[in-house]
């Protein structure tokens, strides 16, 4: 539910009536909301919104599972519902031991409510020794459960990971949690839409995370606010699944509540024989209707802004919100050619914190951690390119690097290919998977002053451990920073 | 949700924009299976120093701001996380409006779905108030949340909210009970829609 601002533009009253919703042309994002609508917004009430998948953790999920027992009622649909363990969870395996163990007693007692939940609702759970267990965002696509065409929601703002399937995917609040446990959906407002254009051929070094910092640079931390992105253009095309993932997984950097991509033949790849894929006659049924989904010649967005993927370099964070984001080659912008006295004074208090001047050259910037990890990039690919990278070097004596997969499938996938072996002889932690040092609940954190590259999201103050420095690049640029000590070009890795 | 008409209250000034719900509730203090209690915690890294002792020239903790139920902030007001916590720790602390230019989706409807009420106002009368509140700290605002508007030194600001959360807010409406009424709809939507793959199966 928001603003009433976000009344739509482009498809006035295209609501569920199937003749005018033919009749108009629609975007992505139309047609996934208009299939989804239990009832249609009036003037007095936000639309009915059924959700088809919904995703748990630990974290967010506790007082919404209590709401339910005070008021006596089910989990409506356990059988459209899956909960993990993946924020607090450690990432070391205990001494002598193959399991993990928690020895932060809160997180402790956390993840087995979260266990309690899900035996007394009936809720299947990817718990702590499971080994499809991992970060919800990474698990989702893995499982084959994340398809296109579906709504899907979870509490926690990444869920925009999941419009890489052409997915209208969102994070909610813990009441909005259990308001889809009870009822299985949500009471939202139309969003409005904007296209992000992405034209062009990436550079050598250049990847998914640059463009995707390169737009929220562009736009800002409030660019995309009451809006859902449809990433379109030849260099979205370009990119694998993994790719699309990391993009879309950012677009709530931007402000936006969602960010997606139209399914196409790389998306078919990706999902043809998972788990919870479809298959035979239902696989060819699923095809064909996922094939209607993309946006329609001559539909109209509310806004477009394109990016030009030829002309980008590797980005680099250099501030305290992902807006604060400029190209490895470029200098800080300095606070004194600011004209706005609030933004001016933000880009004060964000260089003091990051202990940094205006002016100077990012590159250089001495680094004491490197960690590759987080739902934006924790894949196989993600960590393929950082192993290219570090393999046949060695990490700066003085950083320490933390390699965190997504999932515990993609870490099996890696030690199958030896990247671990590549990690450890560079110098590199190889680690249990979770979200770790993104959010630096499970005691991975940076201490204070220390300063990290980070393959994360969110470089606010504090995020990764109090007083820590966070800058946010891609899984190149991190590995090519923590074999050269302070943060580096990729392309320039002697 | 009890139910809200107004807030009257002086200010606590924190004119930043971007603050982001990390600094609202750092996700150290998220272990908790409880809503209440969080409100020591709010702002925790700007309100405390490293050894736990209270900065005395940060606004939470000015004399008096314990008993102030509203907030000033800047453009963008509670982005990032979705975290519900940054609402709970704000309403425990007992703040139970924020005035902003702006608000970040997923922080507004978290919002007002604790009885917190998002003030957007337009930038130029939230620069102004900021400037009045800067010379007349103590100064009583007052929201008004049926008539959407602020009163503020003399003059009033609409701001808007969506027709349906206003009516929540006025009358303590429950938004799930609201949906469990639907439930006739629903199973009708679900049998129209079956489920293509389980998470059970
Ligand atoms: S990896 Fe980080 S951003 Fe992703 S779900 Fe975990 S904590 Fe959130």
């Amino acid at each position: 539910m928001t603003a009433a601002t976000t009344t739509p533009v482009s498809t006035p009253n295209v609501g569920s009536n199937p003749e005018r919703a033919i009749a108009s042309p629609r975007t992505l994002i139309d047609k996934i909301w208009d299939a989804h609508l239990v009832r249609d917004e009036s003037a007095d009430a936000p639309a009915i919104l059924y959700v088809d998948l919904h995703l748990v953790h630990e974290v967010t999920s506790a007082q919404a599972f209590a709401e339910l027992r005070q008021r006596g009622i089910p989990v409506r649909r356990p059988d459209r519902t899956i909960a993990t363990m993946d924020h607090s969870t450690p990432t070391v395996l205990a001494p002598g031991s193959r399991q993990l163990h928690v020895t932060d007693a809160q997180a402790a007692a956390q993840l087995e409510t979260l266990e309690r939940n899900c035996a007394e609702f009936g809720v299947p759970l990817l718990g702590m020794d499971h080994p499809s267990r991992g970060i919800v965002h990474v698990i989702g696509p893995e499982l084959g459960l994340t398809q296109p065409g579906m709504t899907i929601v979870c509490g926690d703002s990444h869920t925009s990971t999941h419009g890489a399937f052409g997915a209208l995917a969102f994070g909610i609040g813990t009441s909005e949690v259990a308001d889809v446990l009870a009822t299985q959906c949500l009471l939202q407002s139309r969003p409005r839409t904007m296209e992000v254009r992405v034209d062009g051929t990436l550079g050598a070094g250049v990847s998914a995370k640059d463009i995707i910092l390169a737009v929220i640079a562009k736009i800002g931390v409030a660019g995309g606010q009451g809006h859902v992105f449809e990433f379109t253009g030849s260099a979205i095309r370009a990119l694998d699944m993994e790719g699309r993932m990391t993009v879309c997984n950012m677009s709530i950097e931007a402000g936006a509540r969602a960010g997606l991509i139209a399914p196409d033949e790389t998306t078919l790849r990706w999902l043809e024989g998972r788990k919870h894929a479809p298959s035979g006659a239902a696989w060819d049924a699923a095809r064909k209707r996922w094939a209607s989904l993309a946006t329609d010649a001559g539909a109209r967005y509310d806004r477009t802004v394109e990016i030009d993927a030829s002309a980008l370099q590797p980005m680099v964070s250099y501030g305290t919100n992902p807006g604060m984001t400029i190209p490895v080659t470029a200098s800080v912008p300095a606070p004194e050619a600011i004209d706005d006295r609030s933004d001016r004074a933000q880009q004060e208090q964000a260089l003091r914190y990051m202990g940094l001047a205006g002016g100077q050259e990012i590159a250089g910037q001495r680094i004491d951690v490197v960690f590759i990890g987080s739902c934006t990039n924790s894949r196989l690919g993600d960590l393929r390119a950082a192993a290219g990278v570090l393999s046949g070097r060695r990490v700066a004596p003085h950083v320490r690097l933390l390699v965190v997969p997504g999932s515990q499938e993609v870490k099996r996938q890696a030690e199958a290919e030896g990247i671990d072996e590549v990690v450890r002889a560079a110098g590199g932690e190889w680690r249990e998977s979770g979200c770790s040092m993104c959010i630096a609940m499970n005691g991975d954190q940076l201490q204070p002053g220390q300063a990290a590259v980070s393959t994360s999201n969110r470089n606010f103050e504090g995020r990764q451990g109090k007083g820590g420095r966070t800058f946010l690049a891609s899984p190149l640029t991190a590995a090519a920073s923590a074999v050269a000590g302070a943060i580096t070009d990729v392309r320039t890795l002697a | 949700m009890p139910a809200l008409t107004e807030v009257s209250s002086a200010a606590i000034l924190l004119p930043l924009d971007d603050i982001d719900t990390d600094q609202i509730i750092p996700a150290r203090f998220l272990k908790t299976t409880e809503r209440r209690g969080l409100g020591t915690h709010v702002f925790a890294d700007w309100r405390y120093a490293a050894d736990g002792t209270p900065n005395a020239d940060f606004s939470l903790n000015a004399p008096g701001a314990s008993a102030r139920r509203i907030l000033v902030a800047g453009r963008n007001f509670g982005c990032g996380s979705s975290r519900e916590h940054a609402p709970w720790a704000l309403a425990d602390f007992g703040i139970a409006a924020v005035i902003a230019p702006s608000f970040a989706d997923i922080f507004r409807n978290n919002a007002l779905k604790n009885g917190l009420v998002p003030v957007a106002i337009d930038s130029g009368a939230h620069a102004a108030l900021v400037q009045s509140l800067r010379e007349s700290p103590d100064a009583l605002l007052r929201v008004d949340v049926a008539a959407m508007r602020l009163e503020a030194f003399g003059a009033s600001h609409p701001f808007p909210l969506p027709p349906f959360a206003r009516h929540c807010l006025l009358e303590g409406v429950d938004q799930m009970g609201y949906l469990l009424s639907a439930g006739d709809e629903i199973a009708r939507y679900e049998s129209a829609h079956p489920v293509l793959s389980s998470t059970t199966s």
